[in-house]
């Protein structure tokens, strides 16, 4: 546990020293901001709900661009070779690049509750949707940079793991219009793995056990091909 | 401390290094000696532990690189052959990432970490970014960081490559002052670095370990000399005995590869002494299984080194 909080902390620093970091955090914000004032002096509702829905979908665009260093530089340049040499577990340098990508992300969401803050200032905002709204955000963000974290282990071309984030991103968000091409249970399959199945109802402040265990799974499931893929490196 | 044993690695259908073997005793500084291509790197990083091989064993201070492998990382400092280093740091925090990673913490890592900046003459780019280093900077930095947890072992690939003359000489001096508290294993190209710095050397090239000698053994060796290899059924030594005794015979070494009995005689280039040698055995009372002369001759690899520098050393 202890090497997975040096990494982190080292590939942290890694973000903030690069404009990448401070260009997504700017894009993120203005983005999110403009679609914000726009639906809050339109609709004069106190909600976050059509924010978190606007939300999700930048955060499609804006995780591959947050993930795809982190392994894929460490094979460009050759660093990985004193990492994987170091007495340090594959699973912990795993780790120790997520959860960066994890404290990246919340720092982001954590800027977005200015809006929160002047939501109460001119209305009284229901607390519970804009929680639930956050954790279900967080957790679409966090399976958005696992699936990141492991294309980028795949190539040592930041560009490539980028597009191949987002491709796989943008077919599971699809999944579900594609249900009615099949069959009845390969459709329930599909419909289940679909991100917007899961995704449509976190604005709204409602999260279902089903859609918190697919995040996870999907998390935990890219961790694991992550190390995998670390692995089958050394084995090449 | 390190042990060594029938190492084969395949990319694909590709043998790149087949059954090497050598030991290196402690606190000795190994020279691993070979052309471009030779399987130099390929071998070290199966020692560090970066990727596993494809048949045999390796030890460092006894624990097995594969299926002991953190053990075995523990005990090694690595230094790769290009020196891959993180950029955007700087170099007092990137001895310090690496310190913690191979578990040295609190009082000893700031101590350690001032040490190895004092060894590798660093201290004056404490706090530069990596990235902005020369050359010869980084190579300090790639030492320091090998050294920094004060490993048993250090495994460098190459680290002169790319210094100029003046460098060279300086890396030479320091890792001869790391001989005998570290057990050293250094590759390179270049014949005279291993004249310089090494108690003993492993020739290696296609993969195959050609000679392990004393550098200056090798020297007199590699002066025209012509391998015959040669498959022989009998006791070993009485065999030995009976090579040795024909005319032309400078060296004979045996060895057991799958339970085939084999010897390697050296003789002066120039001299074909295939039809003596197995004469010799069949008097002997011997049965001759296989004689050949061995693709390369020591001369022949010798030619591929690098032997000359433009340094006075
Ligand atoms: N990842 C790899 N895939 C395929 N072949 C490789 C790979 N790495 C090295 N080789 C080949 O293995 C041989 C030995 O390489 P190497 O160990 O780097 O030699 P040296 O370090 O002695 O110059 C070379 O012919 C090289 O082309
Ligand atoms: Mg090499």
């Amino acid at each position: 546990m202890r090497n997975v909080l040096t990494l982190t902390e080292k590939e942290l620093r890694t973000y903030f020293v690069s404009p990448l970091a401070y260009v997504v955090i700017a894009a993120f914000l203005v983005v999110t901001g403009v679609f914000f004032a726009g639906i809050f002096i339109g609709s004069h509702q106190a909600t976050m709900e059509y924010t978190f829905q606007n939300m999700s979908v930048i955060l499609l665009l804006v995780s591959p661009m947050l993930a795809m260093r982190l392994l894929s530089e460490e094979q460009r340049s050759g660093t990985i070779e004193l990492l994987l040499t170091s007495p340090v577990r594959d699973i912990e340098v795993v780790l120790g690049k997520f959860f960066a990508s994890l404290v990246f992300l919340v720092t982001m969401l954590g800027l977005t509750l200015y809006y929160v803050l002047l939501l109460t200032r001119f209305g009284s905002p229901e607390a519970g949707p804009i929680l639930s709204g956050y954790l279900g955000i967080f957790l679409l963000g966090a399976a958005f940079l696992a699936i990141g974290l492991f294309t980028s282990s795949l190539t040592s071309n930041q560009v490539v793991a980028a597009f191949l984030t987002i491709a796989i991103l943008l077919v599971l968000w699809v999944l579900d219009a594609l249900t009615s091409m099949f069959g009845s249970s390969a459709s329930a399959v599909l419909s289940y793995l679909s991100l917007s199945k899961h995704i449509s109802d976190l604005p709204k402040g409602l999260i279902d056990t089903k859609d918190l265990i697919y995040f996870l799974s999907l998390i935990v499931a890219c961790i694991f091909l992550t190390t995998r893929s670390l692995e089958a490196r050394r084995w090449r | 401390m390190i042990q060594v044993d029938k190492l084969t690695k395949y990319y694909g259908e590709r043998a790149v290094i087949t059954n090497i073997s050598f030991d290196v005793r402690t606190g000795e500084i190994l020279g691993f000696l070979g052309p471009n291509g030779a399987g130099k790197t390929t071998t070290m990083r199966i020692l560090a532990g970066f990727m596993p091989a494809s048949g045999g064993t390796a030890k460092i201070a006894g624990y097995d690189v594969l299926r002991q492998s953190l053990e075995a990382r523990r005990n090694i400092g690595y230094l790769p052959e290009n020196v891959p280093l993180y950029p955007d740091i700087t170099v007092a925090s990137y001895l310090d990432l690496m310190a913690k990673l191979r578990g040295v913490s609190g009082k000893r890592k700031a101590a350690r970490v001032a040490e190895v900046m004092e060894i590798c003459r660093i201290r004056d780019v404490a706090d530069k970014l990596i990235g902005k280093l020369s050359k010869g900077y980084r190579q300090r930095v790639g030492l320091a960081q090998a050294l920094v947890h004060d490993p048993k072992v250090l495994i460098l690939d190459e680290p002169t490559v790319g210094l100029d003359p003046k460098q060279i000489i300086e890396t030479r001096q320091a890792i001869k002052r790391l001989g005998g508290d570290h057990t050293i294993i250094l590759s390179t190209h270049i014949l005279p670095e291993v004249s310089m710095t090494c108690s003993r050397v492993v020739i290696i090239n296609e993969g195959k370990v050609a000679a392990v000698d004393t550098p200056e053994q090798l020297t007199r060796r590699l002066q025209g000399t012509e391998r015959i290899e040669l498959e022989v059924r009998g006791s070993n030594g009485s065999i030995v005995n009976c090579l040795r005794a024909v005319q032309g015979v400078l060296r004979v070494d045996t060895s057991d590869v799958d339970g085939r009995q084999l010897f390697l005689v050296e003789c002066a280039s120039g001299a074909d002494i295939r039809a003596q040698l197995s004469a010799a055995i069949v008097h002997g009372g011997f049965d001759l299984l296989h004689l050949s002369s061995v693709g390369m001759s020591l001369e022949e690899i010798f030619l591929k080194l690098t032997t000359k520098e433009d340094i006075a050393a």
